[in-house]
């Protein structure tokens, strides 16, 4: 449920993270990389602390108190899941180690059972490389085609282009929501419903989406969808697998072990019923807990209140860095998330890392997991502010100033 | 006292970042490598030209980096040229426990010369490797490898 409070305050907000008030080189810390992780709260290092200190046990397993407990922690998560991204049931909510693992338990599982020879896959030429390589992989192992949504120079898909690519001969899409090295918000609802007049099922990486805006996966109609605990706030080693019930309950287990089996002799193991026939060993139970808590935390303030926030620091952030002498925005899309990545003629965006850096300013530099976009845009890297909601303008202007004395420097 | 950033974006790191030396591909070239580093794509090939002395009589690089990458494999080029092959190796070696930390121009005995501006580099941990992806080209050119990887 959205409880938000009606007054967005950043000052305040700012004081719910403790790292923000870090020196990085004797500077404040300006943390511009938010694409890569987000930052913690307080409420999720005491959860995770509380478990460790006062609920540390197994779960599913034991019938003694503080078993019982973190049992019901760890699944009191999956509801909590479910209701932020508006799932229909709890089992539909499978946790994994990160969106790179669900995407892979998709591939792995649903692709080996339903794919065959001369089937294409299609994704996106903006895709990170952890919704490409599974996916090859698989064509690799079952013969199928591969096939890639090419996109304008503005980073937007084009879409007569998908419209040619979307024949009956394609029998999987999986498309990222949110680009992590372009900020592109892709038309995802309007992809899956052409898809779905083919039948075909789609898959949406929403790693980069999860933090940026509400999510409504029934709304959606997507058929997976899948994300990372470490960019929703909460601890690394935690993401999740969304799937519509029927889909996920036809899918055969790509992990054998504990807790996904309801009997096993030497002769015959039957699964267990869903999410735990797709969750196999001991789960990472303080990272769910955690989890849970940084949703409660969103919960207080309000996806919708955190969308208009980024929106107005991506329109300030756009403003202030295009007013830089010879700077080139990479990713211009009309529909775009708190993402700025550009690249200088001068500068290698290498250099750049290191020179902001100075200034205790942490962005993100290189090829951001996405070769392939770094190709199509001939550029050997990027240099990109990721933002959230703790973010302020002040910060922008600091790279803004961070970016000019590199300039002076190279000048 | 002084901001850090000046000892590693020295003027003279700057200059042949603008103008590397011997930035072209070497005509009759014995021996060549690439080096790569896929973290940040610096991506480049080293030649080396060497005589039946074991002389490097001529080397040059091509490709594209950082301004550490750039310069680095710039001052490498002419410090290479004219020494033997197992000089090169040796500088090779001095010039990676430079880059690392481990050896300390001034106090060690070392024939750096020019190549100790690196020496600040070590406090950059994710540049170490920028410095000297150049140096495992020619190494690698030498030992016969055709590409070097420093992830």
């Amino acid at each position: 449920m959205k409880t938000a409070s009606n007054t967005f305050n950043v000052t305040e907000i700012r004081k719910d993270f403790p790292i923000l008030s870090t020196r990085v080189h004797g500077k404040p810390l300006v943390y511009l990389d938010n694409a890569a992780t987000t930052l913690k709260p307080k409420s999720v290092i005491d959860r995770i602390r509380r478990y460790y200190e006062k609920e540390c046990s197994n779960v599913h397993r034991g019938v003694h108190y503080l078993s019982e407990l973190a049992t019901k922690h760890f699944e009191a998560t999956r509801g909590k899941v479910k209701e932020f991204i508006n799932a229909s049931r709890t089992e539909e909510i499978i946790f994994t180690r990160g969106t790179t693992e669900s995407i892979n338990i998709v591939a792995q599982s649903y692709g080996r059972k339903f794919l065959r020879k001369g089937d294409d896959i299609l994704i996106s030429a903006m895709e990170h490389h952890s919704n490409i390589v599974p996916w090859q992989m698989l064509c690799e192992e079952k013969g199928c085609v591969l096939k890639v949504i090419p996109i304008n120079d503005d980073g937007e898909l084009i879409w007569p282009e998908f419209e040619k690519l979307l024949t009956p001969k394609v029998k999987f899409v999986s498309i990222v929501y949110i680009s992590n090295s372009l900020g592109t918000v892709n038309p995802v609802k309007k992809i899956i419903a052409a898809a779905h007049r083919l039948k075909i099922p789609v898959l949406v990486d929403g790693a980069q989406a999860v933090n940026h805006r509400a999510i409504d996966v029934q709304d959606l109609d997507c058929d997976f969808f899948a994300f990372s605990g470490h960019k929703l706030f909460g601890p690394t080693g935690v993401g999740v697998l969304y799937g519509k019930f029927d889909l996920l309950n036809s899918l055969p287990p790509v992990q054998g072990g504990g807790d996904m089996i309801a009997s096993v002799t030497f002769e015959k193991t039957t699964y267990n019923v869903l999410p735990h026939r797709l969750e196999a060993g001991t789960p990472h139970i303080a990272g769910v807990i955690g989890l849970g808590a940084a949703i409660d935390y969103l919960n207080t303030i309000g996806m919708d209140a955190i969308e208009k926030h980024e929106s107005e620091l991506l329109a300030y952030g756009t403003k202030t860095l295009k007013a830089i002498p010879k700077l080139r925005l990479i990713g211009t899309a009309k529909e775009k998330a708190a993402i700025l990545a550009f690249v200088l003629p001068n500068i290698h965006p290498h250099d750049m890392g290191t020179l902001v850096d100075q200034d205790g300013i942490a962005i993100r530099t290189g090829h951001h997991c996405t070769m392939p976009l770094m190709l199509r845009f001939n550029v050997p890297a990027t240099s990109r502010a990721s933002l959230s909601f703790y973010n302020t303008k002040k910060e922008l202007d600091e790279l803004a100033a961070s970016i000019k004395r590199a300039q002076e420097i190279f000048s | 006292m002084s901001d850090p950033r000046a000892d590693l974006y020295q003027e003279v790191i700057l200059e042949h970042n603008k103008k590397p030396r011997n930035f072209k591909k070497l005509e009759g070239a014995t021996h060549q490598a690439e080096g790569y580093n896929p973290l940040c794509g610096d991506h480049l090939t080293v030649f080396l030209k060497v005589n039946p002395q074991r002389v490097i009589e001529d080397v040059a690089f091509q490709g594209s980096g950082c301004a550490i990458s750039k310069a680095s494999a710039s001052m490498m080029t002419v410090a290479l040229k004219g020494k033997t092959v197992q000089e090169a190796e040796e500088l090779f070696e001095q010039f990676h426990k430079l880059v690392k930390g481990d050896l300390d121009p001034e106090k060690e005995p070392n024939k750096l010369g020019r190549l100790s501006i690196f020496s600040q580099i070590w406090h950059f941990p994710a540049r170490v490797k920028c410095a000297s992806l150049s140096w495992h080209a020619a190494h690698g050119a030498i030992n016969k490898q055709q590409s070097v990887s420093t992830e």
